[in-house]
């Protein structure tokens, strides 16, 4: 398997996922060799880790300079250069293509430090990252099918099925359209299509993430298989954090960027805060529009029971859960999003958007429209005021989440293997 | 007569600490003590203890002819005596030397004079017992409102107070072809006389004085001595107001800020003809011209000289009606710490640094945020802020 983050260190959910993958496989005596571009040492020792950092590119491999070269390419497309003329541009991308496509032997012969994290560099670093996807799959013949989590690793199992002629499977947790709406990055989009389209089965998610690899990205829907993500632990979490407010509290607890529909919590506030003062909402998180919304706040005029509490790490994460009385996700376009989940095992009831692949798994909780704020209102209301209404979905929500583990889907996704390893024999 | 007319205004807010959400309902201190003693403790060896002595050494050398006005906000007052009582010490010496004057604002250095008639005369008339109680019985009889933010109706409120004067800026915009050197009254009541700040000279001291790029660099004594004599010579008063920290903060020593003003007496006495003067010796020595209209309120700060560098996006409307919107509640709570907390938080500081003009004066807003961006402001203010309404709600009525 490639991925490109792992727990401890992660920076959203495609470690935590992987991590759970791990666990649940096995559970099935499944055996796992992880690659990461950067080990840092205290990982839980789940799997056979391969640090990427640690392997050294042989130069002498001639196909390894035909795939550098194809990399190149679509590094070089990525290369966002503002304000240059098409001719400034054509002579900077003729250097940049000649300069680093010509037999640079320095590429292989040293050992590539990943940052593996998701900086400036990034481009680069899921190139090189293919180069030491090829060279572990020349090297290694102890496994059986490759397995890609996300575009960033993408291109490291597709090098991997070049050098090895093994079966590939692409994980799709998230598409370029999650992240950017319709305004994609195409280098990225460009990555995942390539990814989905050399891959002999795709994995997706949820429903809503295979209907978008099958229209958005021309992948037969046979070739797609749905596997919905799984808690780690779905124990019940009774903290002993009070609350210090009389007023109840309703959250939003996410990235505040446009997949996340910051604003669309914003608006039903104001709603919900017109008809009963006596509720305050917080919005956890940082992200590109949390100044957008609070200047929405203000001029919404309810900046005394609207509160930003910035990023939350750590304990705070678990306070904020225990005391709100509603959680609301009302994501734009989520392909799975944990996040509800681990408010259901706050005893707290959920709104969850339709547009999200949990509301596939979930059916205690009230499923609206991200876009549709009178509906987020009401259901507000409701879950604040019908107390009936919310015990039964904290209760029954608790049930749901015991049946969704990682074993069942490792499982689901053994079957996977076998189909694909068999229509390949 | 000729005269100068120096002001300088010594300010400093209660800044508030990192405030969470988390702590709405639990931790009723705001206030970043460590913070606010750094910057007065700092200050005060660059500019407050080395200028006051230098003012006092002027006055003495004088005999009483070189002056000064002053205006000391009371949450200055309150820093200095639990922060720094030798600075505090060192302006009671001032004052009593006689050539001192003190001016009164409001005590918190707030805008409640846009919003709240009882809340600015409560304000005005604490500042004034504080004075009075730290000033041997000193009683103010001209007065400057926060900012310098000035109105008819502002001004009309002041002249009911019974002062004589008043001080604000010469507003390009309010003045037109007239000349801020004389003394005009408010057009609402004429006997509330108006002192014009000359904003030209008051900047070439408090803001170009250090800047090697302008072109009159470096002001010297004789070339400024040389500009107030090519003023019309029926001019009588060039009043220069300014912010205290000019001396040795904002113009740092090296500058030599402290040799221009240690020298610029001795340079107006003997290559001119005029002499210095406290706002209420301008006020009582001269007569209006006429009256000066100001139907928008003006002030002291930016380019546009305007409230906009503390009201008007929707951040700062916001911050600013709430607080505003507790004051009836307010006036039936006896609870000294809760009305001193209403007091600090109406500071105008608190809303300049909720100001997004970013493009246009943002330099000089960062220079004083404690803040990275004026949405981090709003967001601290607002969550001090609900944790302040929870407690007014929970107050007992007296």
């Amino acid at each position: 398997m490639f991925g490109w983050e792992f727990p401890p260190h992660i920076s959203g959910g495609l470690g935590t996922a992987c991590y759970g993958l791990i666990q649940g496989m096995n559970i099935h005596k499944q055996e796992v060799i992880f690659v990461v571009p950067k080990l840092w040492g205290d990982e839980e020792p789940v799997a056979d880790f391969v640090n990427a950092s640690g392997v050294t590119v042989d130069y002498r491999e001639r196909r390894f300079k035909k795939l550098w070269k194809n990399l190149t390419y679509l590094e070089v497309n990525s290369f966002l250069v503002p304000y240059l003329g098409p001719k400034a541009f054509k002579k900077y991308t003729d250097y940049a293509i000649h300069d680093r496509t010509d037999v640079d032997e320095s590429v292989f012969s040293t050992n590539y430090q990943f940052s593996g994290k998701y900086g400036k560099n990034l481009m680069e670093e899921v190139s090189r990252y293919a180069l030491v996807g090829a060279q572990i799959a020349r090297d290694r013949s102890d496994f059986d099918i490759i397995h890609a989590h996300d575009w960033l690793a993408y291109p490291a199992g597709i090098a991997a099925k070049e050098m090895s002629g093994k079966p590939l499977v692409v994980h799709v947790h998230a598409t370029e359209y999650d992240r950017s709406g319709e305004s994609v990055n195409f280098p990225v989009f460009e990555i995942e299509r390539a990814g989905m389209h050399a891959a002999d089965h795709v994995v997706a998610v949820s429903q809503l993430t295979k209907n978008i690899c099958v229209r958005k990205y021309g992948i037969p829907p046979e070739k797609v298989t749905v596997l919905h993500n799984a808690v780690l632990d779905a124990s019940i979490i009774t903290s002993t954090y009070q609350k210090k407010v009389p007023e109840k509290i309703v959250t939003f607890l996410g990235r505040i960027t446009y997949q996340k529909g910051p604003e669309y919590f914003v608006e039903a506030a104001k709603k919900v805060i017109d008809r009963d003062p006596n509720v305050r909402f917080v919005m956890a998180g940082s992200g590109d529009l949390l100044n957008k919304m609070v200047d929405r706040v203000a001029e919404l005029r309810m900046g005394t029971k609207f509160h930003f509490t910035g990023f939350l790490k750590g304990d705070d994460v678990d306070h904020m859960y225990a005391i709100s009385d509603v959680y609301v996700m009302p994501s734009v376009s989520e392909p799975f999003g944990i996040a509800p989940l681990e408010a259901v095992r706050h005893n707290t009831p959920v709104i969850i958007s339709k547009q999200s692949g949990v509301a596939e798994v979930l059916n205690n909780a009230i499923k609206i429209d991200f876009w549709d704020v009178d509906a987020m209102a009401d259901a507000i209301f409701g879950l604040l005021h019908y107390q009936g209404i919310a015990r039964m979905f904290t209760e029954l929500g608790a049930d749901e989440l015991k049946k969704l583990k990682w074993e069942h889907v490792a499982a689901k996704l053994v079957t996977v293997y076998e189909k694909t390893l068999a229509q390949r024999a | 007569m000729r005269t100068v007319c120096f002001y300088f205004q010594v300010h400093q807010p209660y800044r508030l600490k990192p405030y969470r959400f988390f702590d709405i309902g639990e931790d009723h201190y705001y206030w970043n003590d460590y913070l606010n003693r750094n910057v007065i403790q700092k200050a005060a060896q660059k500019c407050y203890l080395p200028m006051n002595s230098l003012l006092l050494e002027l006055i003495q050398r004088y005999q009483g002819r070189f002056k000064v006005a002053f205006s000391i906000s009371g949450t200055f007052l309150d820093q200095m005596e639990a922060y720094a009582p030798d600075v505090l010490e060192s302006f009671q010496r001032l004052v009593a030397t006689g050539h001192v004057e003190l001016l009164n604002e409001t005590y918190s250095h707030s805008l409640a004079a846009l919003k709240s008639k009882d809340e600015f005369f409560a304000l005005v008339h604490k500042h004034q017992d504080r004075i009075k109680e730290l000033f041997n019985g000193y009683s103010p009889r001209v007065f400057r409102n926060t900012e310098l933010i000035y109105s008819d109706d502002i001004g009309a409120m002041v002249a009911e107070l019974g002062y004589q004067g008043m001080l604000t800026e010469g507003a390009k915009h309010i003045l037109g072809w007239k000349s801020p050197n004389y003394v005009y009254s408010n057009a609402k009541n004429p006997k509330l006389k108006i002192l014009l700040k000359n904003f030209r000279l008051s900047d070439d001291i408090a803001f170009r004085f250090g800047d090697n790029t302008w072109g009159d660099y470096p002001l010297t004594t004789d070339k400024f001595v040389n500009w107030l004599n090519a003023l019309p010579k029926e001019e009588p008063v060039v009043n220069l107001f300014m912010d205290y920290e000019t001396f040795g903060e904002h113009q740092w020593a090296e500058t030599g800020i402290f040799d221009f003003m240690r020298h610029l007496p001795e340079a107006i006495f003997t290559q001119s003809n005029f002499t210095f003067s406290t706002p209420l010796e301008v006020v009582a020595a001269l007569s209006p011209v006429s009256n000066i209209h100001v139907p928008t309120p003006i002030s002291w700060a930016d380019e546009e000289r305007d409230l906009t560098a503390w009201l008007g996006n929707d951040m700062q409307d916001e911050a600013f009606d709430r607080l505003y919107e507790l004051e009836k509640k307010i006036r039936k709570i006896k609870d000294p710490a809760l009305l001193r907390d209403w007091e600090y938080l109406q500071t105008s500081d608190h809303f300049y640094y909720i100001c997004t003009k970013f493009f246009s004066d943002g330099s000089v807003h960062e220079y004083f945020s404690p803040y990275d961006t004026p949405y981090d402001a709003f967001i601290n203010y607002m969550n001090v802020l609900s944790d302040f309404i929870l407690r007014v709600e929970a107050a007992p009525s007296k």
